[in-house]
Order: C-alpha cells, then structure tokens, then sequence
C-alpha cells in the first residue's frame, strides 16, 4: 500500500473523520437499544503492526465477544465489535430481559447468540449508513458473526486479506464505554474498522484529497 | 518465529485459523516456533514481506535458523496446532484459510522430510500453545475446551 501512495497524517485525519462519524452514530443506535448513555471516546486511527492491533483489543489471549462482519460494495474491509464478557453479558441480559444468561456457559444458549448478532447487525449498520452518507460511497455489511473466544484468534481472521499486501494494518479503532455507578466502567467496547488495502484509495478519492 | 533452549520455552496466544510450528530436536533439547498466517508466499502481493508468515517460506527459515544452532535437519521432528474456523462466512478463500494453512503446513513438512509427531488442529476455537524443548510436550490452551498436552 505504500508503494503506491503515501499515507499522510491528512490521510489519517480523514480515515479518524469517518470513525468518528460512523461510530457516533453506532453509539447512539447503542443508547437508544439499551435506554442508557454510552460515551464514546475520539476514534484512534493508526498503522499498527498485528500484534499491536491485538493489543488494542487487550491483548492475544484476552476472552471477549467479538462480533465480525464484512463490509461489500464500493469498498471492502473488515469490521468488529469486540466486548469484554462481562459486558457482552450486562447487554444480552438487558435486551432478553434474562437475567441468567451467561456467555462464560457452554453451549452459548441460542438466544443469546441471535441477540447479539443483531447488536451487531445494528452498530454496523448504523456506522456503515453514516460513512456511506459522508463519503457518498456504497457500502453494506455481510450478517455478522459471532464469535466468544481470544481476541487474537478473532480478530487475525480479519487481518487476512490485509496480510497479503503488507505486515502492518490501517485501522480505526472506537472505544465506547458507560460509567457504573461506582465510578468502574460496566461497558468498555471498541469497533475495529479494517480497510482492505485497495480501499484506501477509494476511501481518499472520494473525499478528495488524493 | 523463535528459538528456544531448554529449560526456555516458546509460547505464541490466540492463534484462530493460524497453525504454530514447532520444530525440535529431542536430544539437543533445541526448538524453534513458527507462527503461520498464510499458505504460500507466492500469495504476497508485495516483495517485502515478513517470509514467516507463510508456511513454505517460514518452515524453512525456521529450519535454516536451527541449522545455525548446530541442529541437523534429519534429526528434526514437528508438532503442529491451529487452524481453526472461527467464523462461518466471509470469501470461499478467506473461509477455507484455517485448513488451508494446515494442508500447506502439511505439505512443506513432508517436502522437506520432517515427520509430524503430533496435532490438533481445526475446529472453531483459538488456542494458545506452549512448547517445552525439555520435555517435548506442547501445551494447548482453548477458552472452551480446557488445557492439554500432546
């Protein structure tokens, strides 16, 4: 990707812009799911290596609910939502009303796992609309999918296509979190946005500023 | 990729559709771990790139590395782990990689006569793998599926 372009901190002002954008608005799809405040932190745009993009997450071997879809049309890429357990629990407990789901149990009962695939289905689609709108580009997301394991077994499933082209990822990471009342707080998330290498292009052309 | 000498281990985590290559010698007590991401290096679309992401590259700089440490290549024996699917979509290519990288980890194994001593590899969980050069034992680590030694 680099032999091509050079990628300028102007570049990545604008890729912190559509983070930004998009995942305001996931977050707000998220508020209004769970009839709370979700604060969301300034998008983090930055050309990691792999093992530091797991570290972003908590590292390689942290367990959490990671919910990854692929982005079609006029640009691909990959995208997550990546939850500690604990909080993956507070939400499905809130959405199913049940107060006994638990991702830590095996099999992951059936509800759950739907519930949380359409959390998915939701953030990313409202994230997705956003960075459609802003860019003027065609996006839609594949169904998501569900996965309760290690970050890095997870999310290195998304750094596939990116590692044909190079060792190093773009990526826009969004954290969002809500303050517990004891000042600990109950959700702490990110969105991982993973442009394919051949959308970098696409993405600046669009904005004009390549 | 690494290489260790008792009584240090080599340890890689969350490896999902991923295969760790350990390569070692039983009485030198030697072992490199290998970390593969992809098949085929003829699948990199830029000439710069990390050769021990792929399998047949980076078998055989990992067996040029213990080679340096005075290994000889017949005396090397392997045990592989990972490979999984984690999820169930995405392109026909990217879906399949997990067996992939374990058919080609497989493959360059066998073109350079190293036999494979033990495996676990497929399925859908990540793991996180520890290999002791003393004993030769590779400890497998799954969120779901509890710890084991093969």
């Amino acid at each position: 990707m680099k032999s091509e372009h050079e990628i300028t901190d102007m570049h990545l002002d604008v890729l912190k812009e559509i983070g930004n954008i998009g995942a305001a608005h996931a977050a707000t799809s998220l508020s209004q799911l769970l009839s709370k405040k979700i604060e969301m932190h300034v998008p983090k745009v930055s050309l990691v290596s792999f093992d530091e993009m797991f570290d972003l997450a908590g590292g390689a071997e942290r367990i959490v609910a990671g919910i990854y879809l692929k982005i079609q049309g006029d640009l691909s890429g990959s995208m997550f939502f990546v939850l500690p357990i604990d909080s993956a629990n507070q939400f499905i407990r809130r959405l199913i009303g049940n107060e006994e789901f638990d991702f830590y149990k095996t099999p992951i009962p059936e509800m759950g796992i739907s519930a949380m695939q359409e959390l998915g289905n939701i953030l990313s689609g409202s994230y997705l609309s956003a960075l459609s709108d802003f860019t003027g580009l065609k996006v839609h997301p594949t169904v998501p999918s569900l996965s309760v394991d290690m970050v890095g077994a997870i999310v290195s499933f998304g750094l596939i296509e990116v590692s044909h082209y190079s060792d190093e990822v773009i990526v826009i990471d969004t954290r969002i979190e809500e303050q517990g009342t004891n000042g600990n707080s109950s959700v702490d998330g990110h969105f991982f946005l993973l442009p394919d290498p051949e959308s970098y292009i696409t993405i600046f052309r669009s904005l004009g500023v390549l | 990729m690494n290489v260790a000498h008792a009584p240090h281990s080599l340890r890689t985590s969350g490896l999902g559709s991923c295969v760790g290559v350990v390569l070692y010698d039983e009485t030198k007590k030697i072992a490199g771990l290998l970390h593969v991401m992809l098949p085929d290096s003829s699948l990199g679309r830029s000439d710069r790139l990390n050769a021990a992401k792929f399998a047949d590259t980076g078998i055989y700089s990992l067996m040029e590395m213990l080679k340096a440490e005075g290994v000889r290549p017949l005396s090397l024996k392997a045990k592989i782990a990972g490979g999984s699917q984690m999820f169930q979509f995405g392109s026909s290519d990217t879906i399949r990689i997990g067996p992939r990288n374990v058919e080609a980890v497989k493959q360059e194994l066998a073109r350079l006569s190293i036999p494979i001593i033990a495996e676990d590899t497929g399925g859908s969980s990540g793991r996180t793998i520890e290999f002791d050069p003393m004993t030769c034992a590779l400890r497998i680590r799954t969120v779901n599926l509890g710890t084991k030694e093969i």
